[in-house]
């Protein structure tokens, strides 16, 4: 199958490659740039493993082209936290156990990411909506709301003192 | 003055420390199977059938090898020429690898192609063509045991009919004398339906055959990794020591990784025949329609009552429907797992239990999903009578309950079925549960609320269940005992290495069997790292499932460490310059007795280990050990749950769920209440959306999730939990398995709820889960509702 450049920028890096037309983002984020922690749980658009934050909005990256991405920014799990320091997400998922086989949290994480850039003061309501698109088998979702308000506490608490 | 160590501030018993885990998972640097990419790796996909039941005439393989990229189709005749066409299953059946004479069930492996890219590996899926000639599906156990029903495996000898196995246990004459002097006989019929575990994560393999060294190494989603290449090497003939199964991250078990699969099979057969590595990973359909489903049983039975509320008898029989070959992944002797573990938390003199099972067209592989075999319907039809007989009799439901629950000094106490519960404080669990919902309040409300057209309901249920298999007597995995295993080795620093047969898949077994050698060792948490999931760097053991990791190899790391603590108190000994017997010991310290502040820490012992080492004393400090518990663990659970119905539309909505969970010794109380949580939210998805069915032409429907509805963040109600604690008395940290307790005993409180809030209608019983329509339809038709698969009219 004949070949197309994409050139898109991941993490803020600016990446070129030829790909497929075929080929899903997901499998281009994973195969072709080696960036795994975007995971595939269903192929139908519905449990959210492989959301990714594409221009700031929460995408699932199992159901667009890497073509599409061509001229837009991607933000992947690997690109929220700095050298050793955590994301307030990623700190508030630690400290409320939102976590355990780990398969679901990057695109919980990223959902979250994008809600909190949006709206960082949601109630508990607002955290279960915006998460409503991604799946976990493993926490019964309680302390992954707990995880996203933690982290929106911390994210107000930094933003005060930086005002 | 030597201060003594803060257990808790050192990650030992009962601290909640943060998980060691999530730092990885949390950077998307976790390794799951998918994540591995080795040298020269091919990919492989399977092609599966879209009918349920048909001869298969031809598979025409010409034009998938035309594609360029492709290097192997794999059809069940090549399959059949290495033996490997059929497997045996954990239930000493067999099941096909991939088909070569009929297909049985819809999804069913046929033929696979292994190509550079899965895409092209999908496209030569796609170039075979496969002639069926077409058979009537069977769908249900009635269905199957009809007399004109089409034989579905006229693969076995001597097999005539679709039952694959029969089974009673229980005194029957005994039963049958309580059940004539009943004042009262309650019964009740229901289906407890088919389910998926359905971790996000799906199975895959990449196996990895070096032709030079003939090592196979396979890098799995297997919950089991030593008992897996144990039957490698069984079923490919392939010697043990030369198969390496490595189970990195998983996303996910839940009893869906504890098979074999035929994805597994036939990456292992292209790899070894093409020498080089195979990766396969299942999409989820794949996942949904062709690996362990759970449950689908039929269950109807009695209760005999005394018009007090005395229960004096139980009688059951239960129908399971097995799919196309009879691969339950259960290890116990007996052949429907442990669902006579029914009835076990209440004080009934006599008991009789039947169970048939049936092949049918539909997936196999019946797994323990979040339960040790079967005892989720048990436990489920266990408070779904129960419910039915305080009603029946007019009775509360909860003071029928505290009249029958065994009391804490008849333990140990022998069930009519033969389990030996050990320990509990049962009515004390009932009684926070009560307190915690308010329940004489809630009734009153209930009844205000009925009053002005509203519908309110109470549901409990209250269940001791079997966990942590085994003992060896009674469980074993293709002869292979249900023990498990722990080593220690503790390096001159005295940091630490504990490496253990089981296998997380999110319990968080790297945080917690730290805490215990902490416990046992006083070395902190954070000084011990926790290996696990590689065959070839852990002692055997039986992986992790049915709760019984912290049962056994948690209690394997418990007795290895105390193994390591007496060698180090001859070390200390030698330091001291005493006898042994002058020296005592505290928690990370041994001190000369009447002198306590003549001591050296575990860390002086374990430099001394390797560098001052008293003569006659082998260098080294380092042990293993392998554990057979006694008894499996029983803890209890009390779960209360209370509904509003809307009676116009069927919706139902959770206004409280409250769960009082006696586990035992909590290791971490911060994981132990995530396994809660997580466990009845699985309840939840049960009662409320999550099955899987076919329609007559064993098409299924929930081969997908648009189709198969599992719990968002948004429909999840929120949860309120409490503890009590009854130590286990025979596990040696008084720890109890807990991990599936919620899953097992909450859907029936869920029901009961609904139950509770329709108690005016005369419906005994709507089958899971409670649709709006099926609860619109009892409510408006005042009838009972099945969810069994329909059957073809003609």
């Amino acid at each position: 199958m004949e070949e197309r450049r994409v050139n898109v920028t991941v993490n803020g890096e600016p990446k070129v490659a030829d790909v497929e037309p075929r080929m899903l983002l997901a499998h281009f984020l994973r195969e072709v740039l080696g960036l795994t922690g975007t995971h595939i749980g269903c192929d139908t658009t519905n449990c959210g493993a492989c959301t990714v934050n594409f221009d700031g909005k929460p995408i699932k990256s199992c159901t667009m082209f890497a073509v599409q991405a061509d001229g837009h920014e991607v933000e992947t799990v690997e690109g929220i936290s700095r050298a050793s320091e955590l994301h307030a997400v990623q700190e508030g998922f630690k400290e409320e156990h939102g976590l355990q086989c780990g398969f679901c949290t990057s695109g919980m994480m990223m959902t979250a990411k994008a809600l909190l850039e949006e709206n960082p003061n949601p109630t508990e309501e607002d955290v279960r909506w915006a998460l409503s698109g991604n799946l976990c088998r493993c926490t019964g979702y309680q302390n992954i709301v707990k995880s996203v308000l933690w982290a929106a506490e911390k994210m107000r608490s930094e933003a005060a003192v930086r005002r | 003055m030597a201060q003594a160590l803060d257990e808790i501030k050192i990650g030992g018993l009962g601290s909640s420390r943060k998980r060691v885990e999530d730092d990885r998972f949390l950077r998307g640097k976790g390794n799951y199977t998918d994540d591995f990419k080795l040298t020269g790796m091919l990919h492989m996909e399977i092609l599966r059938s879209p009918v349920a039941h048909a001869r298969i005439k031809s598979v025409d393989t010409t034009k998938a090898w035309q594609i360029p990229g492709v290097h192997m189709v794999l059809t069940g005749e090549m399959a059949a020429q290495h033996n490997l066409a059929w497997m045996p299953t954990l239930s000493y059946d067999t099941q096909a690898v991939l088909a070569t004479d009929k297909v049985r069930f819809q999804g069913q492996e046929i033929a696979c192609v292994v190509a550079d890219d899965p895409y092209i590996a999908k496209d030569g899926c796609e170039a075979i063509e496969v002639e069926y000639e077409p058979l009537p599906a069977i769908v249900n156990p009635e269905q199957a045991l009809a007399s004109d029903a089409p034989l579905i495996r006229d693969d076995k000898v001597g097999q005539n009919d679709n039952v694959c196995y029969r089974w009673e246990v229980g005194d029957r004459e005994g039963t049958e004398r309580a059940f004539a002097q009943a004042d009262k006989i309650s019964t009740l019929r229901l289906h407890y339906p088919r389910s998926h575990p359905s971790p996000i994560e799906c199975c895959g393999s990449i196996a990895d055959y070096n032709p030079a060294t003939t090592k196979l190494t396979v890098y799995m989603t297997t919950q089991a990794p030593h008992i897996i290449r144990s039957a490698v090497a069984l079923v490919a003939e392939l010697p043990e020591h030369m198969i390496r199964i490595i189970s990195p991250d998983i996303g996910g078990g839940f009893g869906n990784k504890v098979p074999v699969y035929p994805g597994y099979v036939a990456s292992i057969l292209c790899s070894i025949l093409l020498g080089r590595p195979v990766k396969w990973i299942e999409d989820k359909t794949g996942n949904l329609t062709s690996t362990g489903f759970a449950r689908d049983m039929y269950i109807e039975g009695q209760l005999a009552l005394r018009n007090d509320g005395k229960i004096l008898a139980t009688r059951f029989h239960a129908d399971t429907d097995n799919g196309a070959f009879f691969s339950d992944a259960q290890p116990s002797k007996f052949k429907i797992g442990l669902f006579h573990s029914a009835f076990g938390c209440y004080d009934i003199p006599y008991g009789y239990q039947t169970a048939q099972g049936t092949y049918t067209n539909k997936a196999p592989g019946g797994v323990a999903y979040r339960c040790s075999f079967r005892i989720t319907e048990a436990m489920f039809f266990q408070e779904r009578m129960i419910r039915a007989a305080a009603f029946d009799l007019g009775m509360d439901q909860a003071e029928f309950r505290r009249m029958n629950l065994v009391k804490d000094d008849d333990f140990p106490h022998r069930t009519p079925f033969g389990f030996l519960l050990d320990s509990g404080q049962y009515e004390k669990c009932l009684d926070v549960a009560l307190d915690a919902i308010g329940y004489q309040d809630f009734l009153r409300e209930k009844e205000e609320a009925r009053s002005r057209g509203r519908r309110l309901g109470i549901g409990i249920s209250t269940m001791s269940e079997p966990l942590g298999a085994g003992n060896s007597r009674e469980y074993d995995i293709i002869g292979i005992k249900m023990f498990d295993a722990a080593e220690l080795r503790v390096h001159p620093s005295g940091k630490a290495i504990l490496k253990i047969g089981a296998k997380t898949q999110g319990q968080g077994h790297e945080t917690t069997f730290a805490q215990i050698v902490t416990h046992e060792l006083g070395i902190p948490a954070p000084d011990i790292v926790v290996e696990h999931g590689d065959t070839d760097n852990t002692p055997y053991g039986m992986g992790t499932y049915a709760s019984r990791s912290t049962p056994t190899a948690g209690a394997a790391t418990a007795m290895v460490s105390r193994k390591i603590r007496a060698k180090a108190r001859k070390l200390a000994a030698h330091l001291l310059e005493v006898s042994e017997e002058d020296v005592e010991w505290e928690l990370g310290r041994f001190y000369v007795r009447g002198a306590h502040d003549r001591g050296v820490t575990i860390q002086d012992c374990a430099m001394a280990a390797y560098s001052n080492m008293p003569d006659g004393l082998e260098p080294g400090l380092e042990n293993n050990a392998y554990y057979d518990p006694p008894n499996l663990t029983w803890p209890f659970a009390a779960y209360i749950v209370t509904v509003e119905v809307d009676p116009e539309t069927g919706v139902w909505d959770v206004l409280r769920m409250v769960a009082v969970d006696d586990c035992g010794v909590r290791i971490n109380p911060m994981i132990v209440e995530g396994q809660i949580m997580g466990g009845m939210t699985e309840a939840y998805a049960m009662a409320n959306m999550q099955f899987i069915t076919f329609d007559a032409d064993g098409n299924c429907v929930g081969s997908n999730y648009m189709d198969y509805l599992l719990p968002t963040a948004w429909e999840t109600p929120g949860f309120e939990l409490h503890e009590v604690t009854t130590a286990s008395p025979h596990h040696p940290i008084g720890a109890k398995g807990v991990g599936e307790c919620a899953a097992v005993g909450g859907p029936a409180a869920f029901v009961n709820a609904v139950m509770d809030a329709i108690d005016d209608t005369g419906v005994r019983n709507i089958d899971m889960p409670l649709l709006p329509d099926r609860v619109w339809e009892a409510i408006t038709y005042k009838r009972d509702v099945s969810g069994a698969p329909p059957v073809k009219t003609d």
